[in-house]
């Protein structure tokens, strides 16, 4: 290192050092005094905020109530559903002034959200995905979710049309019940068009395993699926490879029509600026946390992505009309006489679960014409 | 294609996974053979690899060039291998120790820098058709082979017959098998092990580049689940041949895709055990063919993995 | 290869000088030198700091008062660094005999699946917390000590290297707990996170008396002294490291080479597994995915700065968890990305490291003539 360098690296150190006093000494207080008259938010992710997915999603919502007047946000991604959680809640109350926290992760819930909003009960939590129960779960803790399978139904309407093999694709994480909804939601929404319609799944095993993810649709292709689509963290990969081999795609989480122009059908996508928005406004204004927040195509929580160029006018008619009759609140998608693909009656006839039902957020069956052990 | 393989589907599927799976293992771990040769373990290719992918991909994007991405990926790998070597040069420095930190350094880094090539779209490498003798869709994906895997394949020939039949090989044998030979001799068994470290990460680097840029084919934080480091086990298992680490290679690449294959024909239960297969065989394979009575055939008798 | 050389190993704890004197300036140098590796590790991540064009002291500030500065930021730090000091010790007891195991990860949720299994079926006899508690430890380091212990038996009887084997273990019991936790042993009221069945909120270990941190602390602390006493002050601890510095000495002598590098592998194991079992019954009432945190990873980097000393990881472990308390605050403040820390801890690493180099080069801290 010449003596130049060192010498202009000395000054920049200086010039450093006398920011780092700015800002230990004086901003801190004077951002602890901002929060009495501005709006903390705090926004915690579990995956890193750019995953063309589900961390993604949260995040867009987070830029947008950023640019509410009166709102700071303040964001933590990668947190870990550990103590590290706990204690990041915790920091963002204690060390920044957060009054309002999105925990983003379904696994953030209990305890960790739980224990926190016990400790700290001027605080309001809302959470995505999970299952607030009132008595079970503290007042100022609360859940918000979107009827995402409505969009997944939809999907599965353009999918029957597009597929010539009448097999259709779904890599996903965990069997869980989001998960599960999901599968089925997709699987039905393909029968109402062509009832012979299956479905293949694969589970990954994990939320972001790129290369598995990539093995799984390579392999459901070879087995002659031709329409594909997934819930897994980050669907980047999948859709890319399903271009690649020249098949149709739906997508999850985000529009993901930019990464496969030739095969991308439709997708569906969150849009949780809704919740966020009435969460937000709710605490500036003082009012009650509303500790059940839950919302399909009719409420704006979800969207499906435009149509892409290879979805035919009859699909669009079709998946059009389902959407209209979703968005009026009357189409029920999980209705009797439903049977599980062990055969086992799930819904007798007769009954029906609109989307508000919970035993929805329990579901732990596959339906027939879905391959794949739940 | 309206109708699929079937059964036939698992063996197809496994010998495309072996092809697309393979190559980053393989780079690693010819790289790791280069550098275990020289009497020296490099443990942090795994934060190569890393590396490697993120500033491919980066190169990539920027230059609109693939191929200068696989370059700088290479280039990246090599500076992380130079400071490897450097501090294991140093006296009682432990290279199984400095490997955990490269491996944490390398992939903080690329995580750190690859902020901002996670949305891109890059341009990914070309593949070359070799299926074309069939009707078959699925035997035609299956064959589509990359540059990059018959590179390696290359190299891996090439090492085998370098490590044999040059001056170069024999010194690099030399200084891994008895550092007081190649001493006596004359060399600088440092400048040695510090060359095949660099060589070594170079080309981990652009099994790196592999993964970012033909497949998958995206950069993102979660793009290798481990094979940098299973490369390490996948050059003992070889026995420190480049030609059985081509074959090591296949079969990791192969048993990657037998659970997603086992699935998609319908054996969905126990895929988390399917999917632990290739850790299980290694460790069966290290199991059944290391003796506690002599050394393994092959392994220089400076590593101190083997000691 | 037999065991027969085994100098992978990181030289054994600095034997103690013959006299007092001598003692001191070898402390002296077992706490200077990673002290100032630290310094030069703090320069250069501010180096790499001032590259991509923050300040370098602003970001100091900042991790001094996320990690250290208030009574708050001290809690962080401390939950953050309890389970890593258990996790060390799965490194550091085992290097005692000069291996060096990885396989902290998969003990760590190995143990944390057996005491929940353990957890909630004596739970179901109505047993007393107490009870339920000392069982679900001893499951916990009996799964955890058997897991490493496969490592140590397998370098021991079959000569496989014992770091590549606890790494494959570690993924195979990664697999294994996926396989437990989301089959067989899943509880059908865990919905979106499948979970093992509760133990139960009684039989919960809560948390330390006017403090937000759980016993898991206290144990990492009473297991890293009996650990420190053991390997220095007992007889199987000389032993070990007499295995350690020179296996051939060692079976010269007629030491039980093997249930020594087995013994030391079970120990560590135990320690890991507890780790497990602190996060089951401290946080999160059974056993799941959440378990998989990199705690085990990050207790091999804890083992090495401290040089594999039982006693050393402990501050070492609260000055990791008080860079990864701060990380938080460099994203919220100064948006930095997460892997801030991970830079830090690599450079961290690396120096240190670098730093082995420089032990008996002081004349400073020689009591006697240089060889």
């Amino acid at each position: 290192m010449n003596n130049d360098s060192f010498r202009s690296s000395r000054r920049q150190m200086l010039k450093a050092m006398s920011a780092a006093g700015l800002a230990t000494g004086l901003g801190l207080p004077a951002m602890r005094a901002g929060a009495a008259d501005k709006l903390v938010v705090g926004v915690i992710y579990v995956g890193p905020k750019d995953d063309y997915g589900y961390s993604q999603a949260q995040a867009q919502a987070a830029a947008a109530i950023k640019k509410m007047p009166g709102v700071t946000v303040i964001e933590q991604e990668k947190v870990a559903e550990t103590t590290d959680v706990q204690k990041v809640m915790a920091s963002m109350i204690e060390e920044d002034g957060a009054s309002l926290v999105f925990p983003t992760s379904f696994g953030y819930f209990d305890p960790h959200m739980i224990k926190m909003a016990e400790k700290y009960p001027k605080v309001r939590f809302a959470h995505c995905g999970g299952l607030w129960t009132e008595g079970k779960h503290p007042k100022n803790t609360a859940s918000y979710f979107g009827y995402i399978d409505e969009c997944q139904f939809l999907n599965g309407v353009v999918a029957a049309h597009a597929t010539k093999s009448k097999k259709l694709g779904f890599i996903a994480a965990k069997p869980i019940p989001q998960v599960m909804r999901n599968i089925n939601a997709f699987t039905l929404g393909a029968q109402s068009v062509k009832p012979e319609i299956t479905t293949q799944v694969i589970f990954t095993g994990d939320w972001l395993l790129p290369v598995k993810e990539a093995e799984a649709a390579n392999s459901l292709i070879d087995q002659g699926v031709d329409v594909m689509t997934m819930h897994v963290d980050s669907p980047k990969v999948i859709v890319e490879t399903c271009e690649r081999r020249g098949i149709y795609v739906c997508g999850y989480h985000a529009d993901q029509s930019a990464l496969a122009p030739k095969g991308y059908l439709t997708g569906a996508e969150w849009n949780w600026l809704t919740p966020y928005t009435e969460h937000v406004k709710a605490a500036m204004a003082g009012k009650p946390l509303d500790n059940f927040l839950r919302g399909g195509l009719k409420e704006g929580f979800v969207k499906p992505s435009a149509y892409g160029k290879a979805v035919s006018e009859a699909a669009r008619k079709q998946a059009d009309g389902v959407k209209a009759s979703m968005v009026k609140g009357e189409y029920v998608i999980f209705k009797g006489p439903l049977k599980d693909n062990t055969g086992k009656v799930v819904i007798p006839a007769g009954s029906a679960h609109k989307q508000t039902d919970l035993a929805l957020e329990q579901m732990n069956y596959l339906v027939a014409g879905v391959i794949g052990k739940a | 294609m309206d109708s699929g393989l079937g059964w036939w589907g698992v063996p197809i599927a496994v010998l495309g996974g072996a092809l697309r799976v393979s190559t980053p293992f393989l780079f690693v771990s010819l790289g790791e053979c280069l550098t275990e040769k020289s009497g020296r373990i490099n443990l942090g290719l795994e934060g190569v690899l890393v590396m490697g992918a993120m500033s491919g991909y980066a190169i990539s994007y920027t230059t609109g060039n693939p191929w200068l991405g696989v370059l700088a990926a290479g280039f990246a790998g090599l500076l992380l291998g130079v400071l490897h070597a450097l501090v294991c040069n140093l006296p009682r420095v432990n290279d199984i120790a400095v490997g955990i930190g490269l491996m944490l350094f390398g992939t903080g880094v690329a995580f750190f820098l690859g902020k901002p090539y996670v949305q891109p779209k890059a341009p990914t490498l070309p593949a070359i058709p070799l299926g074309g003798w069939s009707d078959s869709p699925q035997i035609q994906a299956a064959l589509q082979i990359n540059v990059l895997f018959v590179l390696g394949l290359a190299l891996a020939l090439l090492l085998h017959w370098a490590f044999r039949n040059t001056r170069w090989g024999m010194v690099v044998r030399m200084a891994g098998d008895s550092a007081d030979a190649a001493k006596a001799m004359g060399y600088s068994v440092s400048g040695i092990r510090l060359a095949a470290t660099a060589g070594g990460s170079f080309l981990a680097g652009i099994g790196g580049a592999f993964l970012s840029l033909y497949y998958p084919g995206s950069w993102n934080e979660g793009l290798s689940s481990g094979q940098g480091l299973m490369a390490v086990a996948l050059v003992i298992f070889a026995r420190w041949r480049p030609l059985a680490c081509f074959w090591a290679a296949l079969l990791f690449g192969g048993a990657a895709a037998l659970g997603p294959a086992l699935q998609s024909v319908g054996i969905t239960s126990g895929y988390y055990l399917f999917n632990a297969t290739p850790y299980v065989l290694t460790l069966a394979i290290m199991v059944v063919t290391c003796s506690p009575k002599r050394t393994l055939s092959g392994a220089p008798g400076e590593l101190s993995v083997t000691r | 290869m037999a065991p027969q050389a085994i100098t992978l190993g990181p030289v054994p704890a600095a034997t103690p000088g013959p006299s007092p004197s001598g003692r001191l300036r070898g402390a002296a140098e077992a706490v200077l030198i990673p002290l100032g590796a630290l310094v030069v590790a703090m320069l250069l991540f501010g180096l790499f700091i001032l590259l991509i064009g923050k300040s370098p002291l602003e970001v100091y500030g900042f991790i001094y008062k996320g990690g250290f500065s208030t009574s708050f930021a001290w809690q962080n730090t401390l939950a953050r660094a309890a389970p890593l000091i258990l996790t060390a010790l799965c490194v550091a007891l085992p290097a005692q005999a000069g291996l060096i195991i990885i396989g902290g990860e998969g003990a760590l949720v190995l143990g944390g699946l057996a005491s929940a299994v353990a957890g909630y079926q004596i739970g179901l006899s109505g047993a007393s917390p107490a009870v339920v508690q000392v069982f679900m430890a001893l499951a916990a380091m009996v799964a955890g000590g058997a897991w490493i212990a496969i490592g140590g038996a397998l370098r021991h009887f079959r000569g496989v290297n014992e770091t590549i084997s606890s790494l494959l273990l570690t993924y195979i019991a990664l697999a294994l707990f996926n396989h437990f936790v989301e089959g067989p042993l899943r509880d059908p009221a865990s919905l979106n996170k499948p979970s093992t069945m509760p133990i139960g909120e009684a039989n919960m270990v809560g948390m330390l008396p006017d403090l937000d941190v759980h016993w898991g602390l206290v144990y990492g602390v009473v297991f890293c002294v009996i650990a420190f006493v053991l390997v220095r002050y007992s007889t199987p601890g000389f032993a070990l490291r007499i295995v350690g510095g020179n296996v051939r000495a060692a079976r010269l002598v007629g030491l039980p080479v093997g249930v020594l590098l087995i013994g030391s592998c079970v120990l560590g194991g135990a320690a890991a597994g507890l780790a497990g079992m602190a996060e089951v019954a401290a946080v999160h009432g059974a056993a799941n995915a959440s378990l998989i945190a990199g705690y085990g990873y990050a207790g091999i980097l804890v083992a090495f700065i401290a040089r594999h000393n039982p006693l050393a990881i402990i501050p070492v472990a609260i000055l990791l968890g008080g860079i990864n308390a701060s990380g938080g605050m460099l994203q919220r403040r100064l948006d930095l990305p997460d892997a801030t820390v991970l830079v830090l801890q690599g450079i961290a690493f690396m120096t240190i490291l670098a730093s082995e180099t420089l032990y008996g080069r002081f004349r400073l801290f020689q009591s006697g003539p240089q060889k």
